[in-house]
C-alpha cells in the first residue's frame, strides 16, 4: 500500500502564534541545488514585520522583568526541546540541504550547546559587566546592564544553524525580544525552530520568526521607531549600510556581522549600562 | 555701681513717665514699632545684599591670538582665518583663535597617525599611564588658572568651574591613567586593543571637563586624538595643549584644531580617522551619524536629554527642592542631563511649588566671576536668543510662567531662572531640550504614571527619583529608561561612574570601566 507524503506548509511565528502572512503570498523553498520543492513558505510583508514588532514590544518588558534564573531555565528548556526534535531537524538538514546523517547531527549538537551556553549566561553577564563604582563621595553607585528593547535580526543567507541560534539566544539572554528575518539558506528551519520556542515556556512575542525577501522589507526596518537595535548578520554589505543610515532616525544600535559565537560581547551588544546613584548618610 | 546706675536710670524714667505720660507712650510705641521692623528684617530666607566678591582674573594670560596645536607645535591655520572669542558675561573680546580647515585637519590627523604608528603606539601601558598622571597633576597645580579661564570664556559661575569642572577634569585624567597598564582587566575573558586615531568633538557647556572625558580614556587605551573644541569656548582646551607640552607628551598624541562647524565636519569625514566621539546636540549627532553611516568608523555619541526629576509625596521635601534647583539651574541649565522636567506628586504640588518659588528667589544671578553667584551668564548670544524664543513660545502655549524678579548686569547674556507650571506632556517646553535655566512642571498620581510620563520622550539620558521609601526608589529606578538615575540626589559626576544615555541620547558610555570600551576593540 502506497502512502502519499503530506507536504508541510511553513507558516510565520508571530506573537507566539503561527499565522499565515497577511499578504497571502507564499513561495517555494526547494531542495538545495534542485528544482524539487521541499516546502512552501510564507512571504512576509512589511505589515507582518510591523505586527511582529508590535507583539515584540508588548512582550519585552515582561521578559526583561522575569528573574534571571527563570530566563536561564527557559533557554535551557530550548536545548531540551531541540534535543527532543532532533530527528525532525536532522531530516530537514539531510533532505533540504543534502547533509549527511553525521553532519546534520553535528549541526543539532552545536545548536543545543549554544542554547546551553547562553542559558548559563542569563544570570551571570550582569555580574561580569556590572560594577560598583568607587565614586569620591558618600554615594552608593552601581552600574547594571539592562535590555535595549526590541531587536531585529537579519539572519545570514548562508545557513548556519548554530549561528542563527547564537544570534537569537544572545539577544534574548539580555532581556530583549527579537524579530528575526531568516536567511535564504534554509528558511524552512522556521517550522521546527518555532515549535521549540513555542514549547519552551517562552512568553509569546519574545521571539518572532519571519521568512521572506530581505529586499522587499529592508526599507521598513531601519526606520521603524519601535525597533531599538539591529543585529545585521546577513552578508549583504549594501543593505547593511543602507539600514545603518536609516537607523539614525531613532539612534538604533546597529550591530554588524560578527564572526564569533558563544561570547559575552554578543550579549552586551544588546544591553544598556544603567548607573544608579544614592546618597549614603542619615 | 552698675546696679546703682540702673536703678537711677529706672527712677528717672519713671519720673519722666509720670510727668509726660502721653509723650512717653508715643515714644515707647515708636521704639516697639522699630524693633518689630528690625526683627522682621532678619527672618530666615531673606535676601541680604552681598558685597561683591570677585575672583581675580590676574592669574590668566589671554593671548591676542591662538594658533592650532598640531604635533606639539603651534601652527598657523591654512585658512589664515581667525575669529573673535567673546566673554558672554561682559561681551568683551577674549582674543582671536584660529579656524582650521580640511587641510589643517588633515595635518592633525597625519600627526596623530604618525604618533600612533610610532612612539605612542609602541609605548608600554605603564609609561602611557605615567604621562596621564603627569597631566592630572599639572591640571591640579594650575587649577585656579583653568577655573578663571573657564569662567571668563563660558560665563559659568567661578564657584562651579573652581569646585566642579576643573577638579573633575583632573580626576578623569588621574582615574584613566591607572587603567593604561591594566587594560587586560577591562573586559573579562577577552583580549582588547586600541583603535587608532580618534576624532573628538566637544561642546561648550563643560569645555575642559568634556575634553578630559574624551582625551583621558582614549589615551589610556593607546589611541591618539584630534580634538575639536567648541567655537564658543576654545580657551581651556588650548591651555590644556600647553599642559600636554609641559608634561612632555610625545608629538602628535594630542592635537587640537579649533574652528567652527566645517572644521568638525572635516574631522568626521577624514578617511584616516578610526573613531569619532561626539558630545553635543542630538541634531548634530544625527548629522555626524549620517556622515559615518556608510563607513566602518566607530562612533560614540553623547547627545541631548529632557531628563525627568520625579518627586514623590514621601520625599524629604527640602532636600528634593535643593535637588530640583541644582538639577535644572546648575551651569545655567546648560547640562545635557539637566532635570528639566519636574514630575511632582499631585498631593504635594502646591506646597512644593511654593517652596520652589521661595528658593528660586534666593538664587543670585550675575557676574560669573563673583564667588557668590549661583547662575552666571548664558554661554553665548545664539543660545541666549534660543532660550528667550523657547520661553516666549511656551508662554503662548499657555503654561503658567514664574520668574523671580532679579537684577542682572546690563551688559552680557543673562537669563533669570524660571519655570512653567501645569504643563502637559505635549507642550514644547516639556518635549524639547532648552539647555537653559527653564524648568517645566507636571504632576502625577501613581508611580506607574510617573514612570510613563518620565519615559515619554525620545531621550534617555538621566532621571532623578526622590522618595524616602527604598523599595519604591529601586522599582522606579529600574523602570526608567535612562542611563543615569540619581536617587535622592542629582547632577553628581565622577570619573569612576559611567555616563551616557539610552535611545536618542546617544550610545556608548564615558567614565568607569564602561567608559574605556568605546576606545578599545574587543578581539
Amino acid at each position: 500500500m502506497s502512502n502519499l507524503k503530506v507536504i508541510k506548509t511553513v507558516k510565520l511565528f508571530i506573537g507566539g502564534e503561527f499565522p499565515r502572512t497577511e499578504s497571502g503570498r507564499t513561495y517555494s523553498f526547494n531542495v538545495k541545488g534542485t528544482n524539487d520543492q521541499y516546502a512552501r513558505l510564507c512571504q512576509a510583508s512589511r505589515k507582518d514585520f510591523r505586527n511582529s514588532v508590535e507583539n515584540s514590544r508588548k512582550a519585552q518588558p515582561g521578559w526583561a522583568s522575569r528573574t534571571a534564573y527563570n530566563r536561564s531555565q527557559i533557554l535551557y528548556r530550548m536545548a531540551e526541546m531541540t534535543e527532543g526534535k532532533r530527528v525532525e531537524f536532522v531530516d530537514l538538514f539531510k533532505n533540504a540541504l543534502g547533509k549527511s546523517e553525521t553532519e546534520a547531527n553535528l549541526m543539532v549538537d552545536e545548536a543545543i550547546d549554544t542554547f546551553v551556553y547562553y542559558s548559563g549566561f542569563c544570570d551571570k553577564y550582569q555580574q561580569v559587566m556590572g560594577a560598583v563604582n568607587p565614586v569620591a563621595g558618600p554615594f552608593h553607585n552601581f552600574t547594571t546592564p539592562e535590555a535595549t528593547g526590541v531587536v531585529t535580526l537579519i539572519d545570514a543567507d548562508e545557513f548556519n544553524f548554530a549561528k542563527l541560534v547564537d544570534s537569537i539566544s544572545a539577544i534574548i539572554t539580555g532581556g530583549n525580544s527579537v524579530v528575526a528575518l531568516l536567511g535564504k539558506g534554509c528558511p524552512a528551519v522556521l517550522a521546527p525552530l518555532a515549535e521549540v520556542f513555542k514549547t519552551s515556556d517562552l512568553p509569546g512575542g519574545i521571539i518572532n520568526l519571519l521568512t521572506g525577501d530581505l529586499d522587499e522589507i529592508k526599507g521598513f526596518i531601519g526606520n521603524h521607531m519601535e525597533v531599538r537595535a539591529i543585529s545585521f548578520q546577513n552578508e549583504r554589505e549594501d543593505v547593511y549600510f543602507e539600514m545603518k543610515a536609516d537607523a539614525i532616525d531613532n539612534m538604533k544600535r546597529m550591530i554588524p556581522r560578527r564572526d564569533k559565537t558563544r561570547s559575552l560581547d554578543l550579549i552586551l551588544d544588546f544591553v544598556e549600562a544603567k548607573t544608579v546613584w544614592h546618597p549614603i548618610g542619615q | 555701681m552698675t546696679k546703682k546706675k540702673a536703678t537711677k536710670k529706672k527712677a528717672t524714667t519713671k519720673k519722666k513717665a509720670s510727668t509726660k505720660k502721653k509723650a512717653a507712650k508715643k515714644v515707647a510705641k515708636k521704639t516697639i514699632k522699630k524693633k518689630k521692623v528690625s526683627a522682621h528684617k532678619i527672618k530666615p530666607g531673606m535676601v541680604f545684599e552681598y558685597d561683591a566678591a570677585p575672583e581675580s582674573s590676574a592669574v590668566v594670560n589671554i593671548k591676542p591670538k591662538y594658533d592650532l596645536f598640531i604635533g606639539n607645535e603651534w601652527v598657523k591655520p591654512e585658512s589664515g582665518k581667525y575669529i573673535n572669542n567673546e566673554n558672554p558675561a561682559t561681551t568683551e573680546s577674549l582674543g582671536k583663535f584660529a579656524v582650521g580647515n580640511d587641510k589643517d585637519v588633515d595635518k592633525a590627523v597625519k600627526a596623530a597617525r604618525k604618533a600612533y604608528d610610532g612612539e605612542w603606539g609602541k609605548m608600554s601601558g605603564k609609561d602611557r599611564g605615567k604621562y596621564l598622571f603627569r597631566i592630572a597633576r599639572i591640571l591640579q597645580e594650575r587649577a585656579r588658572e583653568f577655573a578663571v579661564l573657564e569662567t571668563l570664556d563660558g560665563g559659568k559661575p567661578i564657584k562651579e568651574s573652581r569646585d566642579v569642572d576643573i577638579p573633575l577634569a583632573a580626576a578623569h585624567f588621574f582615574y584613566n591613567a591607572g587603567w593604561a597598564d591594566k587594560l587586560e582587566y577591562v573586559y573579562p575573558g577577552k583580549d582588547v586593543k586600541s583603535i587608532g586615531v580618534c576624532g573628538q568633538i566637544i561642546p561648550w557647556n563643560f569645555p575642559l571637563l568634556m575634553a578630559a572625558w574624551k582625551i583621558a580614556p582614549a589615551l589610556a587605551c593607546g589611541n591618539t586624538i584630534v580634538l575639536k573644541p567648541a567655537e564658543q569656548t576654545p580657551l581651556t582646551a588650548l591651555l590644556l595643549a600647553e599642559v600636554c607640552q609641559e608634561a612632555g607628551l610625545p608629538a602628535g598624541v594630542v592635537n587640537i584644531v579649533t574652528g567652527e562647524g566645517p572644521t568638525g565636519a572635516a574631522l568626521v569625514a577624514h578617511k584616516d580617522v578610526n573613531k569619532i566621539a561626539f558630545t553635543g546636540s542630538t541634531d548634530i549627532g544625527k548629522l555626524i551619524a549620517k556622515n559615518v553611516a556608510r563607513t566602518n568608523k566607530k562612533l560614540t555619541l553623547e547627545l541631548g536629554g529632557k531628563s525627568a526629576n520625579i518627586v514623590f509625596a514621601d520625599a524629604a521635601i527640602d532636600q528634593a527642592i535643593e535637588g530640583v534647583i541644582n538639577g535644572i539651574f546648575f551651569n545655567q541649565g546648560h547640562v545635557c542631563c539637566a532635570g528639566s522636567r519636574l514630575l511632582v506628586e499631585e498631593s504635594i504640588h502646591d506646597v512644593f511649588v511654593k517652596k520652589l518659588k521661595k528658593r528660586m528667589s534666593t538664587l543670585r544671578v550675575g557676574d560669573p566671576m563673583d564667588k557668590n553667584t549661583d547662575i552666571g551668564a548664558i554661554n553665548h548670544k545664539e543660545q541666549f536668543d534660543k532660550i528667550k524664543e523657547m520661553v516666549a513660545a511656551a508662554k503662548k502655549e499657555g503654561c503658567d510662567f514664574y520668574q523671580p524678579e532679579v537684577k542682572v548686569p546690563r551688559k552680557g547674556y543673562y537669563h533669570a531662572p524660571c519655570f512653567f507650571d501645569n504643563c502637559s506632556t505635549s507642550d514644547s517646553i516639556v518635549r524639547d531640550e532648552v539647555f537653559g535655566p527653564v524648568l517645566s512642571i507636571m504632576t502625577f498620581r501613581t508611580p506607574e504614571e510617573a514612570v510613563a510620563k518620565a519615559n515619554d520622550t525620545q531621550y534617555g539620558l538621566a532621571a532623578g527619583v526622590w522618595s524616602e521609601k527604598g523599595s519604591k526608589v529601586h522599582q522606579v529606578a529600574g523602570a526608567l529608561k535612562a542611563g543615569i538615575i540619581w536617587a535622592n540626589t542629582y547632577n553628581k559626576f565622577d570619573p569612576t561612574s559611567p555616563f551616557g544615555g539610552y535611545k536618542e541620547s546617544g550610545f556608548g558610555r564615558e567614565g568607569g570601566r564602561h567608559g574605556l570600551l568605546p576606545y578599545l576593540e574587543v578581539k
